[in-house]
């Protein structure tokens, strides 16, 4: 049934630190490879050498640089996947029932046997984190990896999203953010974690933890910069009576 | 948004189909016999071969019958149950007519659901928070108005269309009037999408992927507006200010039929417009609209 889930106890979702991003794409990558091979139809990826690569990704990393009223300008790298949305726009819109958000952990998942390919649900979703599969003319976004969190086959330690696990910089973390004791939620009320387009009344569970601001142009630019200054400031010897001679004239 | 040549076609015919269905069942003394069997094939031409357009959007067009079990939460749901009802209940109306029985109460019915579907496949677009110009009751409002005006025009009402030309006419410069400010007044901008906005101004450096994708290819469609305003204008003269004089003109057949023309052409302009005009908010991840 498309209709959202009244209340959910459970909200899991990830916490991205635009801090520590530094946009290597790896969790773009690990997407990819864990989801050409696992859930539903594989993310296609057609021609991806030639002269029209196409192809499906449920995770993109975004640049931006933020110019504030003084000092320099900050490079902040962006990850951008499904936010599982508390009140998901693209859930209510779809006319077959297959976009669902499940009541037991808050995942929004499209059941890919009963999509129809209308786009519809790409349409309402602000964020642009739902692409129309190329190949399976199906629908396809981020399941925060149902399959691995769940899944008793892997190590403990690979029981979270593929993105989380291969991510070099620890920026993105796993967890219920319903629950106010868990990691990320002491993260997020730690660090201020914000809501995206918050006025378009989504109530995304993903978090993002704003960048810490950086020093400023003022003052030593660094500890050694003294050591850093030229030696010989005055010219001594031949040049230097060279010097103060031609200085004389 | 993508003017993608299947909607255009859909929203532009069955808005005419079913709009020619209002006026065939609130007709106090309807055609019978053959002249109600010319009538209702013409209707059910232009709203079957509309749906029939639509269905040519979907990526898996086999399941499409699934699309009939959401009614309780989504406008395209409703709108499936809105055409097959309205067409049902029309086809016995028509029927009946054939052999010279008009059952009045039944057109009635058939006239109201031919105008809630209009309004279903207007609210498609008009719920979606995001799409600002969209997400407007003049939404449904000119989608309703323009399937009336068609609707008019098509049954040889003369006095009706020439009033219905001026009140949609008139709508619809004033939908592109205010749409062009209900971006900005959404508020949603690149501060509010990335929450950069309290240390500076955000600027979008370079995108997450070299090629184009999904996203840009269906929502964030700039190719087209740059004749915009020509095209308003183009739209306007042919979908309201020509038929108005032509249905002025004697020769009612004749130059009727060419106001039908001139307005079904103008009409497929504006509904170009509606969609290759409409900006996305997802645009904005990407520095663009």
């Amino acid at each position: 049934m498309t209709d959202l889930p009244q209340h959910s106890e459970k909200k899991l979702g990830l916490v991205i630190d635009l801090d520590t991003c530094v946009g290597c794409h790896a969790c773009v990558v690990a997407c990819k490879g864990w989801n050409d091979q696992a859930y539903g139809a594989p993310l296609s990826d057609s021609e991806p050498y030639g002269a029209d690569p196409s192809g499906a990704f449920l995770n993109r990393v975004h640049s931006y640089e933020v110019l504030p009223e003084t000092g320099p300008a900050q490079h902040v790298h962006f990850p951008k996947s499904c936010l599982h949305c508390e009140d998901a726009p693209c859930v209510p819109v779809c006319p077959t029932g297959a976009s669902y958000k499940r009541a037991e952990d808050g995942i929004v998942l499209v059941n890919e046997d009963a999509c129809i390919g209308c786009g519809l649900c790409a349409w309402a979703c602000p964020y642009g984190a739902r692409e129309m599969d190329p190949s399976a003319g199906v629908m396809k976004k981020c399941t925060l990896c149902v399959d691995r969190i769940y899944n008793d086959a892997l190590p403990e330690e690979d029981r979270e999203p593929a993105c989380v696990r291969t991510c070099p910089a620890n920026a993105r973390h796993f967890g219920d953010l319903g629950d106010p004791e868990s990691a990320v939620s002491q993260l997020v009320a730690e660090r201020g974690g914000i809501d995206l387009m918050p006025e378009q009344g989504t109530r995304p569970v993903n978090k993002y933890l704003p960048p810490r601001p950086r020093d400023g142009w003022g003052g030593d630019t660094d500890v050694l910069a003294p050591y850093l200054e030229p030696v010989a400031e005055e010219p001594e010897g031949f040049l230097g009576w060279l010097d103060r001679t031609l200085g004389k004239l | 948004m993508h003017p993608a040549k299947s909607i255009i076609l859909f929203t532009t015919l069955s808005g005419l189909g079913f709009g020619l269905l209002v006026w065939l069942g609130l007709d106090p003394t309807p055609p019978t016999g053959w002249v109600a069997f010319v009538f209702f094939a013409v209707a059910y031409a232009l709203a079957l071969g509309g749906l029939a357009a639509s269905s040519r959007h979907l990526r898996r067009p086999e399941r499409a019958l699934k699309a009939f079990s959401q009614w309780r939460s989504s406008w395209l749901s409703r709108e499936a149950w809105g055409a097959l009802l309205a067409l049902s209940v029309m086809a016995l109306y028509a029927l009946l007519l054939l052999f010279g029985v008009a059952v009045l109460p039944l057109g009635w019915l058939g006239a109201a659901l031919s105008l809630a579907t209009v309004g279903a496949t207007a609210m498609i677009y008009a719920q979606l928070k995001t799409v600002p110009r969209w997400h407007h009751w003049s939404t449904p409002a000119l989608f309703l108005s323009l399937a009336l005006t068609g609707g008019a025009l098509l049954s040889g009402r003369v006095l009706a269309a020439s009033l219905l030309l001026i009140v949609s006419g008139a709508l619809q410069a004033w939908v592109w009037w205010d749409g062009d400010k209900r971006f900005a007044r959404a508020g949603t901008t690149l501060s509010s999408a990335t929450g950069l906005g309290e240390r500076g101004t955000p600027r979008a450096l370079f995108p997450p992927h070299t090629g184009s994708n999904y996203l840009l290819d269906e929502m964030v469609y700039v190719v087209g507006r740059r004749h915009a305003q020509k095209l308003r204008v183009i739209a306007l003269l042919l979908m309201a200010l020509l038929p108005l004089i032509l249905l002025q003109l004697p020769l009612p057949h004749v130059f009727g039929l060419l106001a039908l023309v001139s307005h079904t052409a103008g009409v497929l302009v504006s509904r170009w417009l509606f969609f290759a005009e409409a900006e996305h908010v997802v645009g904005l991840y990407y520095g663009r609209r």
